[in-house]
Parts: structure tokens; sequence; C-alpha cells
């Protein structure tokens, strides 16, 4: 790979642009660390004593919602994964295999989304959530069904790159004929080798979902950005810790789907 | 040669016979299969011949199971099997696509069968290795689809379509992606692994060649019918139809004259295959049953217009006096080169003569 792209920037210009660029995320990141190691009234220099009060018991009923909201959030992003893996997943399978003419309206449904701004979505939803609430409860879990929809982009795009690599349809031939049923099938031919655009898919879908603010907010549910602004404005130290705490969770994410893409490619080429 | 003669004969293998009985598939208002039936013996090879889109390939994709006939019977060892799912019949099947599991080594690959089948995972394994060792590749049991060749990948599809002991082989066009030498090897091997194993084998094909080579009897098909069913041989001297004719065996076509039960070709007379209507045809002639003459023996005056060499011998076109060109066979120590004049003569077989047919503008 010794080609040579005539516009590449030179060795120097790259160290400025990879220089400014690096200080424009810092920047307003180690500010935020910072601002958390400010120490308590009467104290000087820089402290933990913020990081350390958020498990102080004494506090906790001032940092519950925040905790609450967490777990809300936690759970709501098992949910909208569960809906993606056990139900979106076998329908994009399902249309590859038996509708393949389907696959550009159901690609257009499926990106619809994205091109919605939650802010109108929230309209549409508000009476469908008036349902929800009398017969399933206003349990926080509920809301995974709008956040479903709100991964559907992000799901389509890692999981449909993984159904193209593969010829779906073969595959699946080949195994019917050595006698495995549709269940043997999805779970012992085709979600294997779906395996990294699904694990993308969860894992984005995580990201959306403890990120996700208006929806909360508006159907007044309590997750963890929601927590987040009303904790804001008792206590801002508090707020800024769960941003980079929310901040290295989503590193975390990130590196995870890192890893798996070159788990993949390294078989490839082994 | 019912049936239930067939079931009483003991058998040493677990091979079934096949049968399709009026087997009609629509899709939309397009007609695939008009009426095919078909009849293969336990352990018999048979090849189903035809050009692309003649319906041999959704022929072999009903027989699974993949397809559901519009009207017609499949039966599998005598019984009815429209209403039993692919996966319930018992059959192996090697595709034309490779189609090993990219996320299992060849090992799994092959045992997926014998898995599905409730076999304990150390004996399916251990039947894997043998399955693998009979098509040679005891030695790659441990590679990934992408680390194995083409030829490879379909060995190993081919152990794993076997070594679940099925009832029936279907093999779609399994060789029709491989290179010429590969193909030719694997080919062979197919036939002996199915002879020792005397596997049932339906074996899908547009290479005649091919299915000349290594099938007890061959279906070619055109249009969705199946134009004649028989041993190689019997197709290959006597094709039941000129179309047959014109896919079996490398023919070229000449203009001749039928009389009674002969027909007169470049002033020779030789004698019909099967009758034909009197008056001008076009006969089929083969490269194998034409001769290059002395200059002064009977014969037709012909120009060397290129020269094949193929090994063991050597094909040349040539144009004949009457306009037609034919290909001529012939020892490759004899060079012909373009230009040249020869006397070509036809062996004194029986040919197939088809109507001219009518021109339309």
């Amino acid at each position: 790979m010794a080609v040579v792209n005539p516009l590449a920037p030179g060795r120097g210009a790259r160290w400025v642009i990879g220089v400014g660029v690096g200080l424009l995320f810092a920047v307003p990141f180690a500010a935020t660390v910072l601002f958390t190691l400010t120490p308590l009234p009467g104290g000087s220099g820089l402290s933990v004593d913020r990081w350390i009060a958020l498990v102080d018991p004494a506090n906790a009923a001032k940092y519950r919602p925040l905790w609450t909201g967490l777990g809300n959030s936690l759970t709501l992003a098992g949910v909208t994964v569960l809906l993606v893996l056990g139900l979106f997943t076998p329908t994009m399978v399902l249309v590859a295999l038996a509708f393949p003419r389907l696959r550009r309206v159901f690609e257009f449904v499926a990106l619809l989304p994205i091109s919605l701004p939650a802010i109108v979505l929230v309209v549409g939803l508000t009476p469908l959530y008036l349902q929800i609430g009398r017969t399933l409860g206003t349990g926080a879990w509920t809301l995974a069904f709008a956040y479903g929809i709100l991964v559907l982009p992000f799901a389509y795009r890692s999981i449909q790159a993984s159904i193209d690599a593969i010829d779906v349809k073969t595959l699946s031939e080949a195994a019917r004929t050595l006698g495995a049923g549709w269940g043997s099938v999805l779970l012992r031919v085709i979600v294997p080798n779906l395996r990294q655009g699904l694990l993308a898919a969860a894992l984005i879908s995580v990201a959306v979902v403890l990120g996700e603010f208006t929806i909360a907010s508006l159907l007044n549910r309590q997750t963890l950005q929601t927590a987040l602004i009303v904790v804001n404005k008792q206590d801002g130290y508090v707020a800024a810790i769960f941003t980079l705490l929310a901040l290295a969770l989503a590193f975390v994410l990130l590196l995870v789907i890192g890893r798996v893409g070159r788990i993949g490619v390294g078989r490839k080429t082994s | 040669m019912t049936i239930t003669d067939r079931e009483d004969a003991p058998s040493r293998t677990r091979s079934a016979g096949v049968e399709l009985r009026d087997v009609v598939k629509e899709y939309g208002s397009t007609r695939v299969l008009h009426g095919v039936d078909l009849d293969v013996h336990p352990g018999e090879f048979v090849s189903l011949l035809g050009p692309s889109g003649c319906g041999k390939t959704t022929a072999l994709r009903v027989l699974a199971g993949l397809e559901r006939p519009t009207a017609g019977d499949v039966r599998i060892g005598g019984r009815e099997v429209s209403g039993v799912p692919t996966n319930k019949r018992d059959i192996g099947m090697v595709f034309q696509s490779y189609s090993l599991f990219p996320h299992l080594r060849a090992i799994d690959n092959t045992a997926f069968g014998l898995r599905r089948r409730g076999v304990a995972a150390g004996e399916a394994r251990r039947r894997a290795g043998d399955a693998l060792d009979l098509v040679g590749l005891g030695h790659l049991a441990d590679r990934f689809s992408h680390q194995l060749s083409g030829g490879q990948q379909q060995r190993v599809a081919l152990a794993r379509a076997l070594v679940t002991e099925p009832r029936v082989l279907l093999l779609d066009e399994p060789l029709s992606a491989l290179d010429a030498q590969v193909r030719v090897q694997l080919r062979d091997e197919i036939r002996r692994i199915q002879l020792r194993l005397g596997t049932t084998t339906v074996f899908v094909t547009h290479d005649q060649e091919e299915a000349l080579a290594v099938s007890d009897r061959v279906a070619v098909m055109g249009s969705g019918r199946i134009l004649q069913f028989g041993a190689p041989e019997d197709l290959y001297l006597r094709p039941a139809s000129a179309e047959v004719a014109a896919f079996v065996g490398a023919s070229s076509l000449v203009p001749g004259r039928v009389v009674g039960d002969t027909v007169t070709v470049w002033g020779q007379t030789l004698p019909l295959v099967s009758p034909a209507a009197a008056g001008a045809c076009e006969v089929f002639v083969r490269p194998e049953n034409l001769r290059i003459v002395a200059p002064d023996a009977t014969g037709i005056d012909a120009v060397v217009e290129q020269s094949t060499f193929l090994g063991s011998v050597r094909r040349s076109l040539v144009r004949v006096a009457d306009g037609s060109r034919v290909h001529v066979q012939h020892p490759a120590d004899q060079r012909r080169e373009p230009g040249e004049s020869v006397r070509v003569r036809l062996d004194e077989v029986a040919v197939l003569a088809r109507p001219v047919p009518a021109v339309s503008s």
C-alpha cells in the first residue's frame, strides 16, 4: 500500500490539524473534569470530594432521581436491544429471504425516523402512549417502543451490511437440506454470520437510548438525561460528573465495537 | 418398472427411488415446468441436461422441496412428499454457489447435518472426519471456508451432503464455478464416490460432456419439458429429436434431401435414425463422422477456415462447396492451414434429419 495521495496534507500540516481537532475536544472535556474537582465550600485547591459525595449514603435522597434515571435508562437500553435483536433482525432476514422486492420499501421505512425530529415524533407518540399507559401501564420500560423506532436507522444500516456480506438464501437453503428447521437456520446459521452487525446494532442502540432526552422529557418519563437536567438545577457539579460517566460508558462501547470489528477482520486474513 | 417391484428389492443402502409425476411449476403467469415426468431408480445416477432456463434447476428444487410445484406429485422412496418440508426429506444437496457456513470450520460444516439429526457432538465429528477423508480433505478439517479453494469448498459441501447418508443426493451444477481441470477431476470423483456409496443421485448440468461422462441415464430438457430420457449412448447415437441432437454432441447442420428412409447428403446416401418428411431437410453431422480424404476419393470439396488443436485430436472448421460450414475431426498430426483445399466425406452411419425451418421475416 505505497500509494501516496497527492492531495494528502504534509507531515507538518497533519500535526497542526491533529492538535487543533484534539484541542477542540480536549478543552471542554478538561474543563468539565476540572469543574467536578472544585472543592466543597470551605475547601481549597482541587479535590475529589464531589465524586465521593456521590456515593455517600447521606446524599442518597438528593441523588435518588439520578440513580433511578440511570436504572430506567439501562432497562430501556436492554428492552430496546431485545426489540432490535428479537423482532427487527428476524424481520430483516425474512425480507432478505422471502420478500427481496420489499427491500427498498423496508429500507425507506427503517431509515425514516432519522429524518423526523424527536419533537415531531412525540406529537404522534402522545396519543399512542395514552393507550399504552392504559393497557401496559406507565412503567419506564414502555418507552422502549418509541426507542425501538428511534434506533431503526442505525440498527438497519449495520445489520443490512452484514446480511449483504453473506448469501443468506443459499446458506439457509443449504441448512434446510441438511435437516435444519427454521429456528436452527436462524440461530445456528444466520445469526452467527451476522454477529458483527448485530453487535454494532446493539451497542449503537444502547448509546442512542442513553443519550435520548426529548421524547423521555415530553412523555414525562424519568431517564438518565431527564434526571440530569433536574439535578443540574440544584447541583451542577453532579450533572457534570454524570455527563463524564456517560461519556466514559460511550467510549467503552465504541472500543468494544472496534474490537469486535477487528476480530472479524483478523479471522478473514489469518 | 413400477414402484412396488423396486421397493421389494433388498437394498444395501438407504437409497430411495425418486419420481416426478406430471410436475407443473408456474411463477405467476410464467410456466417453467410443463408436466415433467421423471423416474430415477434407487442407486442410479441421473443427469438433468439442458440449456439455461430449461427448467432443470427448478425440477431439482421441486425435488428438494425448495420450490412448491403448482401441480403434480413428487415421490421419494415411493412416498408422496409434496407436504414434507425440505428439512424432513432426508436429502443431501450441493449448490452451484459456495454454500459452506462461513462461521464454521470444514469439520463442523460437515457435522452440521448429523448434529441436526441428534447425533452426539463427538460421534458427529468422527463421522464428519471420515466423510472429509472420503473426499480427500481430511487434512483440511480445521480450515474455514475462506481458507479453501473453490474446488475444496465444493468437496467439503459434497462431504457435508453425504455424511448423513441421505436417501437422495441432489447436485445443482456443483462444478460450474470451477476451472476446467478441477471440474473434470471432481466430476470423476463424484461418480466414484456415488458408485461406492450407491446413493441415488440427480445431477443438474448444462455441460453435455459432463452429463454423458458420469450418468447412468440422462434426461435432456428443453423449455420446461423432458425431451428424451435414456442412457448416454442412446442419446448420442439415437437422439429422439432434432432438438436433442442439437444439444448432445457438437453437430453441424448441412442441407440434404430425404428419400424414403434414407437421406442424400453431398451425393452420399445414408440411413436415417428416425423417419423424416420427404424432401429438403437439414442433416445433423458430427465432427467424428466426417473424414478428410485424398483429393481423388469420393467426397465433396471444401476449404479450411480454421483448425483447432485439442490435444489428442484436431478439429477443423471447413466451408463445403454447397456453402455450409462443418467441423471435421481428424488426427492431431494432420495439420491443416486456413485456406487449404481439402476433400471431405461422411462415414456410412445413420444420421438425423429435420425439415428445413420455415424462413420467417
